[in-house]
């Protein structure tokens, strides 16, 4: 044993009298870092949230006169004489900010740097991440990247309005709409610093989890959240360099007068776009597509950023509260392993009809389908792990099955637009809206908030108020579903997304009722988050203290007093000797068998004779 | 250990091994041995190399699609970039004499070695602005055509990264002269060589796409 305990807690003690601001501003410490991620992602969702209630007023009431709201949003409604309606180029911004924040600045940051920061060292049996210095320095890089986010907003003529995916010409022309000047120049620049954070993370993810994982903590002993943080970290290591470049281009195209993205012929304004010599336009052969493809070659792999977390909390989750073992740990490692794959060689199903070829198009919608395969390995092993069980039904739990409901009913809208032929018709939709906001987003926002309240002990040292957690849990289910289910319907019939004033177009009409409908649950959705934040900071500050292990579960975070201390164990970091989800195994007469208990006389015995047991590799 | 070298740009004073597990002295988990499969720092540099070369692949399609358009021109390289090619070609060779002295025991000996490689990355840096002078003379300018556009943005993405790396030789170079490696098995420049040997792997890799293929 190389271990150094003594050492340690002595150096340790020696450091206690740190100032504040090394230890809770410009921290190393990994559970800091990761509540410091967590707690800015709550800012950025709750401005992206916001954004997302003016985007639902807009399409109820399009022609409402908003006296309040134009007060507070000046730049966005037309006041006039007193004639508050949204302008147009407003609502561009709006969905366009919220797409971007909501999808990098919360959803990519809470669960995979805030937790991933705050669990890999727990879960590994790590002191620390292995670069902690590089930790710190990605989330103040993170947070200039918000800084900047949210400055765009009032610079100029306001914050990008081309869509979270950028397109050109709309993004790389500057005169193109209000928000292609400063904004969109913001935007590439937030963005810029966020992959930087990100890469600078993912670097230290995959270093911890390959190098510095506790003795007996084989790969197939691993938890299924670290298997998560693993592949996102992997995933995103080799995706966002794609919008690296494509993002320098961008750059190169809108301010030093290249022609990569940008095509022959453009016209603003009624004006074509001139060279300096006044003939000749000034853009030449340049491929918006190419950005399309680059874009998404990050951008489908990046919905599994998202994703695979909330995968990972809710195997755990679910296993704790069935208090059973996790049905085909096996077959879910593989189905990680499968999805994240094949997310590198789909991205062309974003670009259906964008007229690629018919048999390139049929490649990417087998590859697109084939996802189906490994995503059913998990629903069904999920299943399977619930089936007979006796469930406590506490908030972590409602989530985690919160999350298997939208990841079902996400995954079967996704069959459909996987298909070519169906996506022509369903493209740019509110279907689509539906689809990823009930899959990507939904289950990565439950998964984050089952995760909250499961591992805020380890986060606060304090128990989360179950019964505003249920609460909580009910309106935002219920209301979830009331906001994105019936969008598929109005997406079928052919309601655009994007799309100002959906009633301008006669075949729209009928739709207004089912979208105030919409509108009416998105806010409620949208204020029940009140109860969350109450629950969070109230019970960060005030809550019920907790103990070492309040779920009775069984990994490595759970050995350690909550929270953590520094160096997260007092003495010597306790070895592996088990897979991570020994419940209800009948030879012992307590529940569950933590993960560092050596294995007993009797183990050992039938080890010996059967050599490597199926938990042994 | 070569983790050094990463680890020195961290802060000293009140900061240094504070929150952050216990930095200074040993690997900062309070264990070694056998548990850990790898040396972080290496496996992380190697790590980052991989990024970067994805990004390098992002710019390879967009370069390769780019191409096929109308417009394409092709740009004539000058003759000085076979030079500067030549010239880092030759950094990456001191380097390598340099690490030899450090493993025969003979740490006196590396410092003249590695300060040819930085001069001669300093030399490759201004070589490449001379390049970019003499296109602009030839009225090639980075938006007139496609290929000059990728010929400045890729030269000039790969130049910043050198800078990088010359901020890095600066280090090492401190370092070697304090006589601060240690000679025989442990390689302390094993780091920074293999960062620096990237980039010239990555400028070969370059000239090739941009100009031979």
């Amino acid at each position: 044993m190389a271990h150094a305990p003594e050492a340690h807690a002595a150096e340790a003690h020696a450091h206690a009298e740190e100032a504040f601001i090394w230890k809770y501003v410009f921290s190393k410490n990994h559970r800091v870092i990761g509540i410091q991620y967590y707690v800015t992602a709550m800012v950025m969702a709750l401005v992206a949230g916001l954004l997302a209630m003016l985007i639902r007023l807009q399409l109820a009431w399009p022609q409402r006169d908003w006296g309040v709201l134009a007060k507070l949003f000046p730049m966005g409604y037309d006041v006039g004489g007193g004639f508050g309606v949204m302008r147009p180029e407003f609502y561009a911004m709006l969905f366009t900010m919220h797409g971007t924040i909501m999808v990098f600045f919360v959803l990519s940051t809470a669960p995979v740097s805030g937790f991933g920061n705050i669990l890999i060292p727990l879960q590994a049996g790590a002191r620390d991440m292995a670069f902690p210095f590089l930790n710190g320095l990605s989330y103040w890089t993170f947070f200039v990247g918000c800084v900047v986010i949210l400055s765009s907003f009032f610079i100029g003529a306001g914050a990008a309005a081309g869509g979270w995916t950028a397109y050109p010409p709309l993004s790389a022309l500057k005169g193109a709409v209000p928000g292609s000047e400063t904004g969109q120049t913001f935007w590439i620049i937030g963005m810029v610093f966020f992959i930087a954070s990100f890469t600078m993370g993912g670097l230290n993810f995959v270093t911890t989890i390959i190098n510095l994982r506790t003795k007996g903590l084989t790969p197939l002993r691993m938890p299924m959240t670290l298997w998560a943080m693993f592949l996102v970290a992997v995933l995103g290591l080799l995706a966002f360099p794609a919008l690296v470049a494509a993002c320098l281009m961008l750059i190169f195209d809108r301010h030093f007068g290249t022609s990569f993205f940008l095509p022959t012929g453009l016209v603003l304004n009624n004006v074509p776009l001139l060279g300096p010599d006044g003939k000749t336009f000034l853009h030449q052969g340049g491929s918006p597509l190419l950005w399309q493809h680059l874009f998404w070659f990050l951008g489908h792999p990046e919905v599994y950023i998202l994703m695979l977390p909330a995968l990972g909390f809710t195997s755990d989750i679910l296993v704790t509260f069935a208090r059973k073992p996790l049905f085909g740990y096996k077959s879910m490692v593989g189905a990680l392993w499968a999805i994240a794959g094949l997310s590198f060689i789909v991205w062309g199903h974003h670009m259906f009809v964008s007229g690629m070829n018919p048999y390139l198009g049929m490649a990417f919608a087998v590859g697109t389908i084939l996802i189906a395969v490994p995503s059913a390995v998990k629903v069904f092993n999920w299943l399977a792990t619930l089936r007979g069980a006796r469930i406590r039904f506490n908030t972590p739990m409602l989530w985690a099955v919160g999350v298997v409901s939208l990841f079902i009913s996400g995954g079967l809208s996704g069959v459909w637009l996987a298909q070519s032929a169906p996506d022509i018709q369903l493209h740019d939709t509110m279907f689509v809206a539906a689809h990823f906001h009930l899959i990507m987003a939904g289950a990565a926002l439950f998964g984050v908030f089952g995760a909250t309240s499961y591992w805020f002990p380890k986060m606060f040292g304090r128990m989360m108020n179950d019964t505003l957690g249920k609460a909580h849990f009910w309106f935002t289910f219920v209301t979830y579903y009331g906001t994105f289910f019936p969008m598929h319907y109005i997406g079928i019939a052919g309601h655009l997304r994007r799309i100002y004033d959906p009633y301008q177009y006669e075949f729209l009409k009928p739709l207004q009722p089912i979208n105030q409908l919409i509108t009416i649950s998105a806010l409620i959705l949208g204020s029940s988050q009140i109860l969350f934040f109450v629950n969070f900071f109230w019970s960060a500050f005030a809550g019920k203290k907790a103990t070492e292990n309040p779920w009775q579960a069984n990994g490595l975070e759970w050995t350690t007093a909550s929270p953590p201390p520094h160096g997260n164990w007092p003495g010597p970091i306790p070895e592996v000797h088990r897979w991570p989800y020994e419940y209800a195994n009948p030879d012992f007469p307590k529940d569950p068998v933590m993960q560092h208990e050596p294995l007993t006389a009797a183990e050992m015995e039938v080890k010996a004779a059967e050599g490597p047991s199926r938990h042994e590799h | 250990m070569s983790t050094e070298v990463l680890r020195k740009p961290s802060r000293p004073g009140p900061h240094r091994g504070g929150e952050g597990g216990g930095e200074p002295g040993g690997d900062g988990n309070g264990r070694g041995g056998p548990e850990v499969f790898f040396d972080p720092g290496r496996f992380g540099l190697w790590l980052f190399l991989a990024t970067l070369s994805m990004m390098f692949v992002g710019f390879t399609s967009a370069y390769m699609v780019r191409r096929l358009a109308p417009d394409w021109t092709p740009l004539r390289p000058p003759g000085l970039l076979w030079i500067n090619t030549a010239v880092l070609l030759l950094s990456s060779a001191t380097l390598e004499a340099a690490r030899r002295r450090l493993r025969g025991w003979n740490p006196a000996g590396v410092s003249p070695w590695l300060t040819a490689t930085g001069a001669l990355g300093a030399l490759f840096v201004a070589g490449q602005l001379a390049a970019w002078r003499v296109l602009a003379a030839r009225g090639y300018f980075l938006s007139g055509s496609p290929h000059n556009s990728f010929f400045y943005m890729l030269s000039g993405i790969h130049g910043l990264h050198l800078l990088v790396g010359l901020v890095w030789f600066a280090v090492v170079l401190v370092k070697a002269r304090r006589l601060a490696y240690t000679p025989g098995e442990a390689d302390g420049l094993g780091m920074f060589a293999t960062y620096w040997h990237f980039l010239t792997g990555l400028w070969i890799y370059l000239l090739l796409l941009l100009f031979v293929l």
